[in-house]
């Protein structure tokens, strides 16, 4: 059995600036795994280059036992692989519902001509895109909002919302880019127990950044850290949180 | 059956066009309606139905085109060469028209799917300049063409020729098309209108139509959601092009001649077009119609006062754009509005059974 993920020396340059040197991971199924590291260190570029938004210039990433290397983004989602970003992206003027039936753009099809022509695969395909939306929207506790536009709802729902659009998508990987950016501790708590239950309840397996250490330490169970692109330490969290190395550059 | 929310709007849409139409049928009975208010109605709906049709590009899609004047000449000049040509062929009159408006839709499909390609890889300013150049190519394209078939076949020129023998000029030049049958009628012109707002409704409110507004919103998230950005792109600017089409088709067999002028086809109807679309609320669909009718109909109501005409069209203009978007306009009618009065009336006797 080959780890959920598994990341090869991924490398890729921008100019001059060697953004992420020789980057490795291996994520095994159902793991909750932590990239951290200083600003600028080159989280979000790896995360850009796992969901295919940059091509590495060198380097292989395996899903499970295909290379997605070099896939565009579109490929990738559907190979299994969804994310959320640092920067809440919305889609802010639909209904908190479309938003989760926009993520579930591939898991349910129909053809364009039958939903113009209101033929009968439309009336059923959505009925079923509206259960299995509700569904999810259930599973955050964002029912009650369903209608109203995603713009609309406070902070940490945005975040728990483009959660649920990402799992509409049926992942086997989860990439959450700095969820707990901007939340206050009590809002921070119940955002590690979102993302625990996420991996119990979807059986999925999360790879996340994250600066809060309360909640990297908290529920990771392996971490890696970043620094000028390159891997400083990688392992079990408690291991790693107190690697010397580790709190030289980063916790201080 | 039960209708959700947006079902029921667009309803609404669809109802207040048939109850325009039958007030004026009423109206015509009467003998209340002048000649010339009545030569307007099928300019009304041409317009409107281009409206709609860039709505879809700009409100739904969010991207701005200037250039759909160009695939209105497009449909009107494919569809009036098609009955042109057939005219003397004993063809009925209804099938004509019929196939006219097919071949003008689909050619203007054509052209907008083509166009697409390049243009639609910018965004913006960008993109908005490069329909404009578009737009006025295909406009200009067909002011300078001369097509005309004799003995010995077809002719296609970009300067005046003799047609030896027996023949007939079918696009001359700047003089464009002679002859065209005048098949529209106010009647046809609703039934398109309402098939037109039939198909972009449905298509808004559809699998296809989440995904092109996902991508208005936010495009990396919905490329990140597995949407194929390039074939939604094009599906809406393709469908948009092919209705503007339509329009054009109403258009070129609404009056006898022909001819790819600036008046008719130029980037200030794009921009006309467009006026008509942002005055009604980007995105709005209803609202394109209601304010074509508004904004077609009030300066032709004026045409008495002359030069003061132009004048009050623009404070029309401005004082729908304020009453729309100011904040302290909005902030007024989420107050004392119609619809807030209705809302606190439910508010509260919600609050009575809880």
């Amino acid at each position: 059995m080959c780890a959920m993920l598994s990341v090869n020396n991924l490398s890729i340059s921008f100019g001059g600036l060697r953004a992420v040197d020789d980057f490795n991971i291996e994520i095994e199924k159902g793991e909750l795994y932590g990239l951290i590291g200083p600003n600028g260190a080159g989280k979000t570029t790896v995360f850009n280059l796992l969901t295919g938004v940059y091509r590495p210039d060198e380097g292989r990433i395996f899903l499970e036992d295909r290379n997605i290397t070099g896939l565009d983004t579109v490929e990738i989602n559907k190979a299994g692989i969804a994310r959320t970003f640092q920067n809440i992206r919305l889609f802010k003027d639909l209904s908190v519902l479309d938003n989760v039936k926009i993520g579930l753009h591939n898991i349910f099809t129909y053809p364009t001509i039958s939903g113009i022509l209101r033929l009968s695969s439309y009336f059923r395909i959505e009925k079923e895109m509206d259960e299995r939306a509700l569904e999810l929207l259930k599973v955050f506790d964002l029912e009650k909002e369903k209608d109203s536009f995603a713009k609309n709802l406070p902070y940490g729902k945005q975040r728990k919302l483009e959660i649920a659009r990402a799992l509409a998508t049926g992942p086997k990987l989860l990439l959450l880019d700095e969820p707990a950016a901007g939340m206050n501790p009590n809002e921070t708590g119940e955002l590690m127990d979102t993302i625990r239950f996420v991996r119990d309840e979807f059986d999925m397996t999360i790879l996340l950044i994250e600066h809060d250490m309360k909640l990297v330490s908290g529920i990771c169970e392996k971490l890696s850290v970043l620094n000028f692109g390159s891997v400083l330490s990688r392992g079990k969290t408690s291991e790693v949180l107190n690697d010397p190395e580790v709190i030289a550059a980063y916790l201080g | 059956m039960k209708f959700t929310k947006q079902t029921k709007r667009d309803l609404y849409t669809c109802v207040m066009v048939i109850l325009f139409y039958v007030v004026i049928q009423v109206l015509d009975k009467a003998g209340v309606l002048s000649f010339h208010i009545k030569g307007l109605l099928v300019p009304l709906c041409y317009y409107s139905i281009a409206a709609v049709a860039l709505n879809l590009v700009v409100g739904i899609l969010g991207d701005l085109s200037l250039g759909h004047a160009g695939f209105m000449c497009v449909g009107a000049f494919s569809a009036s060469l098609f009955s042109v040509a057939v005219k003397e062929s004993g063809m009925p009159a209804g099938l004509r028209f019929l196939t006219a408006l097919i071949i003008g839709t689909l050619m203007a499909a054509l052209f907008g799917f083509l166009i697409g390609i390049p243009v639609l890889r910018l965004n913006g300013d960008y993109l908005a300049i490069v329909t404009l150049a578009f737009g006025e190519i295909i406009k200009n394209f067909l002011a300078a063409v001369y097509l005309g078939y004799d003995e010995e076949g077809l002719h296609v020129a970009f300067k005046s020729f003799q047609l030896k023998g027996e023949g007939k000029m079918l696009i001359n030049g700047a003089m464009g098309i002679q002859g065209t049958p005048t098949d529209s009628t106010f009647t046809i012109s609703i039934v398109i209108l309402l098939l037109a707002l039939f198909a972009i409704q449905n298509l808004v409110n559809s699998r296809a139509g989440r995904a092109i507004m996902a991508i208005r919103d936010n495009r990396i998230a919905a490329e990140a959601v597995g949407i194929n950005i390039t074939k939604y792109k094009m599906l809406a600017f393709t469908v948009s092009a092919a209705i503007a089409g339509t329009a054009g088709v109403l258009f070129s067999h609404n009056t006898s001649t022909l001819t790819a002028s600036s008046t008719y086809f130029g980037y200030n109807v794009s921009i006309l077009i467009l006026v008509y679309v942002v005055l009604g609320g980007i995105g709005n669909i209803r609202g394109s119609i209601i304010a074509t009718a508004i904004l077609y109909i009030l300066p032709e109501l004026l045409r008495g006062l002359n030069s003061y005409r132009m004048l009050i069209y623009s404070i029309v203009l401005i004082v729908i754009m304020l009453i729309n978007w100011a904040p302290a306009a909005i902030a007024f009618r989420e107050r004392y509005g119609i619809r807030a009065f209705i809302g606190r009336k439910r508010e509260n006797s919600g609050k009575e059974v809880s």
